[in-house]
C-alpha cells in the first residue's frame, strides 16, 4: 500500500510546480500514467514518418524534397527523445516496441489515414502538426522532469514544421485549378481527423481528471481543441479555403469559433483499429524491424568481441 | 527467442562553444562507443546546436538518490552567498 | 555557354541527387531509430550537394532552374553513375554502395578543391567536410558488420561483390572529363582509382571482408546516359508530380 504521508508530499510538490524527477518517489499509477501517455507519444512521432515518407520520394522540387527529409528525420529525433524519457520510468526501449508490434501500445490515430497527394503534406504539417504543437506547447509544463524537458526541445525544433506546412498550402492554393482542388480536398479529408487528435469531451475522457491533478496534463483536451480551431481556421480562410464543417462559425460572445458534432464512431472505430492504415503502418514498423534484427546483432556481437579484445590487451 | 537488443543507454552532454560548461541535453541507444558519438553528433546537433560532445554510459552515472538527498544537498542550500544574486550592487554599477 | 561545363555539373548533381532518392526510400526502413536518422543526415547532404551543383549548371543555361533538371529531364540526358541506381535490397547494400561512394567522393571532392572554377571548388570545399564524415561512418559499419555475426559478414560481403561490377564506372573518364581536365576545371577520374582501391581494400581487410577479384563488364555508363534498368522507376517515380502538372508551379 502507497503511503498516504508520501502521496500527501507528492502532490504538495505537484501543487507547488516542482517538477518530478526519475529517481523521487512517484504513485505507481502516475508511473503508469506515464509510460503510457509518453510512449503513445513516442510510437506516434515515429509511425509519423512513414504518410510523409509516402511523398518523400515525390516531393515536386528540390527545395521540398530537402525540407520534408530534415522535418521526417526531426520526427525520428522526436520519437527518440520521447522514448528516452519514457525509459527514466525503467521500462526499456525493446519492451516499448514489442508492446507497439503487439497493438497493446497505441499511436495517434491520426497517422492511419492515407496521404493520397502532395497537398496531403501540406495539410498534415499545417493541421496534424499544428494540433500537435498546441499539446505540445502544453505538456511543456507537465510535471514529469525528463518529459517536460524533451517537450521544450521539440516544441523549438517544430516551429518551422507547421510552416512548412502551411507554405504548401499557401503555394497550391495560389496555383493552377488542379493545385487549388487538391489543396481542397485535403483540408476536407484532414480537418476532422485534426481536431479528434485531442481526444474524446472532457466529459467522455476516461483519464483526463487525475492528469491534469497530477500535471501530466496541464490543459484539458476541449480547451486544446478549442485553442487549435481558433487560431487555425483564419489561416485557411486567408488562402481562400473551406472547411468541412457548415456549422463552423465565429462566436462573438464566447471569442471562439463554435463547430459541428465530432463524429465518435469513425474515431474510436480507428482507434481499435480498422483505420484505412493501421494494418499497413503497422506491418511497415514490424518489416524494418524485423528485417533489421541481423545488424543489430551484428552490433552487438562486434561490441562484445572488441570488450574482449581490449580487456585482454 | 532472445529478446530485441535496442544496444545500450548513453548520456550526451554539449558545450555549445569552447569556454562553456558542457550540458546535458539527451540521452540515446548505441551499440558501441564510436556509434553513440556519431548519433550524438546526428541526433544532438542537427542545428549547430554545438561543438564539444561528451557521451557517458548511463550505467556508469552515479546519481543521488532523491529520497534521501537531503543530506547530501541541503549543506550548501544556506550558502547563499555562492549565488551572485546574493550580494547588494550599487544603482548604476554594470558589468560585474 | 560551356556545354562540357554544364554536362560536368550534371554528373556531379546527379550520383549525389539519385543516391539521396535513394537514401530517402530507405527513410522509416533502418535496424535502428538512431540509424534512420544518422542515414537521413547523410541523404541530406547530398541533396544539398545535389542541389548546387544543379543550381550552378542551370545558371549555365538561359530559363533553365535545378529543379527543371531534376524533375523534367530524360534518363538518357541523366548523367549519374550506376553504382547510386542500385536499389536498397538490404542495409548492406545501402551501406557497402554509400561506403563506395564516400570514398570516392572523399578523393574526388579533395581534387575538385583545386578546380580552377571557382564555383565548383567552392562546392568541393563545402562538401568535403560533410562526405569526409559520411566516410568515417560507412567505414565503421563496414568494419562492424564485417566482423559482427557470420550472417553479418556474409551479407556484406555479398553487396560488396554484386556491386563490384558498379565500381569500374568511378574511374572512366569521358570527353567531357577530358575536356574539363584539360583546362583546369575537372580531375581525371582515372587518377582516383589506385586511392581509392587501396583506401576501400585496407576497410575490407580491416573487416575481415574479402576484396573481390576485378572482371571488367560489358557495361554502357550512366555518365553517357545509359543507365541501369533501376534507373527509369526512380525516376517516374520522383518526376512524377512535375511530369503530371507541367504548367504547375511548386
Amino acid at each position: 500500500m502507497e503511503d498516504a504521508k508520501k502521496l500527501e508530499a507528492f502532490q504538495a510538490k505537484i501543487d507547488a510546480d516542482i517538477k518530478i524527477e526519475p529517481k523521487d518517489w512517484m504513485p505507481e499509477k502516475y508511473r503508469q500514467t506515464l509510460i503510457r501517455q509518453i510512449s503513445q507519444h513516442a510510437h506516434s512521432e515515429v509511425i509519423g514518418m512513414q504518410p510523409e515518407g509516402n511523398w518523400l520520394t515525390r516531393a515536386p522540387s528540390l527545395r521540398s524534397k530537402k525540407i520534408l527529409m530534415a522535418k521526417i528525420q526531426d520526427e525520428a529525433g522526436h520519437g527518440l527523445y520521447l522514448y528516452c524519457a519514457a525509459e527514466t520510468l525503467g521500462v526499456k526501449r525493446e519492451q516499448f516496441l514489442e508492446w507497439l508490434h503487439e497493438g497493446k501500445a497505441k499511436y495517434s490515430s491520426v497517422f492511419n489515414y492515407p496521404t493520397l497527394t502532395w497537398a496531403d503534406i501540406g495539410a498534415i504539417g499545417w493541421l496534424v502538426d499544428g494540433a500537435a504543437i498546441v499539446n505540445q506547447v502544453s505538456l511543456q509544463g507537465t510535471s514529469y522532469g525528463p518529459y517536460s524537458r524533451a517537450m521544450v526541445k521539440i516544441c523549438m525544433e517544430e516551429s518551422f514544421h507547421q510552416r512548412q506546412g502551411y507554405e504548401i498550402m499557401v503555394t497550391l492554393a495560389n496555383g493552377t485549378d488542379e493545385q487549388k482542388e487538391m489543396a481542397q480536398d485535403a483540408l476536407n479529408r484532414w480537418w476532422w481527423p485534426s481536431i479528434m487528435m485531442f481526444g474524446p469531451h472532457d466529459a467522455d475522457s476516461a483519464h483526463s481528471n487525475q492528469s491534469l491533478k497530477w500535471k501530466i496534463k496541464r490543459e484539458s483536451n476541449d480547451e486544446l481543441r478549442q485553442k487549435f480551431i481558433d487560431k487555425t481556421v483564419e489561416q485557411g480562410l486567408h488562402i481562400g479555403l473551406t472547411f468541412p464543417d457548415p456549422d463552423l462559425k465565429w462566436n462573438e460572445e464566447k471569442g471562439h469559433y463554435d463547430f459541428g458534432a465530432i463524429d465518435w464512431d469513425e474515431f474510436w472505430n480507428v482507434v481499435k483499429g480498422y483505420g484505412a492504415g493501421n494494418k499497413k503502418r503497422l506491418a511497415h514498423h514490424k518489416e524494418a524491424h524485423e528485417v533489421g534484427s541481423w545488424v543489430r546483432e551484428a552490433a552487438i556481437a562486434y561490441a562484445n568481441k572488441k570488450n574482449n579484445i581490449q580487456k585482454s590487451a | 527467442m532472445e529478446k530485441d537488443n535496442q544496444g545500450i543507454l548513453w548520456e550526451v552532454f554539449i558545450q555549445v562553444k569552447a569556454g562553456r560548461p558542457f550540458k546535458h541535453v539527451g540521452s540515446l541507444h548505441a551499440y558501441d562507443k564510436e556509434m553513440a558519438m556519431q548519433s550524438a553528433r546526428d541526433l544532438f546537433t542537427r542545428r549547430n546546436e554545438g561543438n564539444g560532445i561528451w557521451i557517458v554510459k548511463a550505467d556508469d552515472i552515479i546519481s543521488s538518490q532523491s529520497v534521501d538527498d537531503e543530506a547530501f544537498f541541503d549543506p550548501s542550500n544556506d550558502k547563499v552567498y555562492r549565488h551572485p544574486t546574493f550580494y547588494e550592487v550599487p544603482d548604476g554599477v554594470k558589468h560585474i | 555557354m560551356n556545354q562540357n561545363l554544364y554536362e560536368y555539373c550534371l554528373r556531379l548533381g546527379d550520383s549525389a541527387l539519385i543516391l539521396s532518392q535513394r537514401i530517402g526510400e530507405y527513410c522509416s526502413k533502418a535496424p535502428h531509430l538512431e540509424e534512420d536518422l544518422a542515414i537521413t543526415n547523410v541523404g541530406l547532404d547530398l541533396l544539398g550537394q545535389a542541389e548546387n551543383f544543379l543550381n550552378y549548371a542551370a545558371s549555365l543555361k538561359h530559363d533553365l532552374s535545378a529543379d527543371d533538371l531534376a524533375f523534367k529531364r530524360k534518363e538518357k540526358d541523366f548523367r549519374s553513375l550506376h553504382l547510386v541506381e542500385v536499389p536498397n535490397f538490404d542495409f548492406a547494400y545501402v551501406l557497402a554502395r554509400q561506403f563506395f561512394m564516400d570514398v570516392y567522393h572523399n578523393l574526388l571532392y579533395t581534387g575538385l578543391t583545386e578546380s580552377k572554377d571557382e564555383t565548383i571548388s567552392g562546392i568541393s570545399k563545402k562538401s568535403i567536410k560533410e562526405v569526409r564524415y559520411h566516410l568515417q561512418r560507412s567505414t565503421d559499419w563496414i568494419i562492424r558488420l564485417g566482423h559482427g555475426t557470420d550472417e553479418s559478414n556474409k551479407r556484406v560481403q555479398e553487396a560488396i561483390n554484386e556491386l563490384w561490377m558498379y565500381t569500374d564506372e568511378l574511374f572512366y573518364d569521358n570527353e567531357v572529363d577530358k575536356e574539363m581536365i584539360k583546362i583546369g576545371i575537372g580531375i581525371s577520374n582515372e587518377d582516383l582509382k589506385n586511392d581509392w582501391l587501396s583506401t576501400v581494400s585496407k576497410t575490407l581487410e580491416e573487416g575481415g571482408l574479402i576484396v573481390p577479384e576485378n572482371i571488367v563488364y560489358t557495361l554502357q555508363y550512366g555518365k553517357d546516359g545509359f543507365h541501369t534498368e533501376y534507373m527509369g522507376y526512380l525516376l517516374a517515380e520522383m518526376q512524377h508530380l512535375p511530369l503530371l502538372y507541367p504548367d504547375a508551379k511548386w
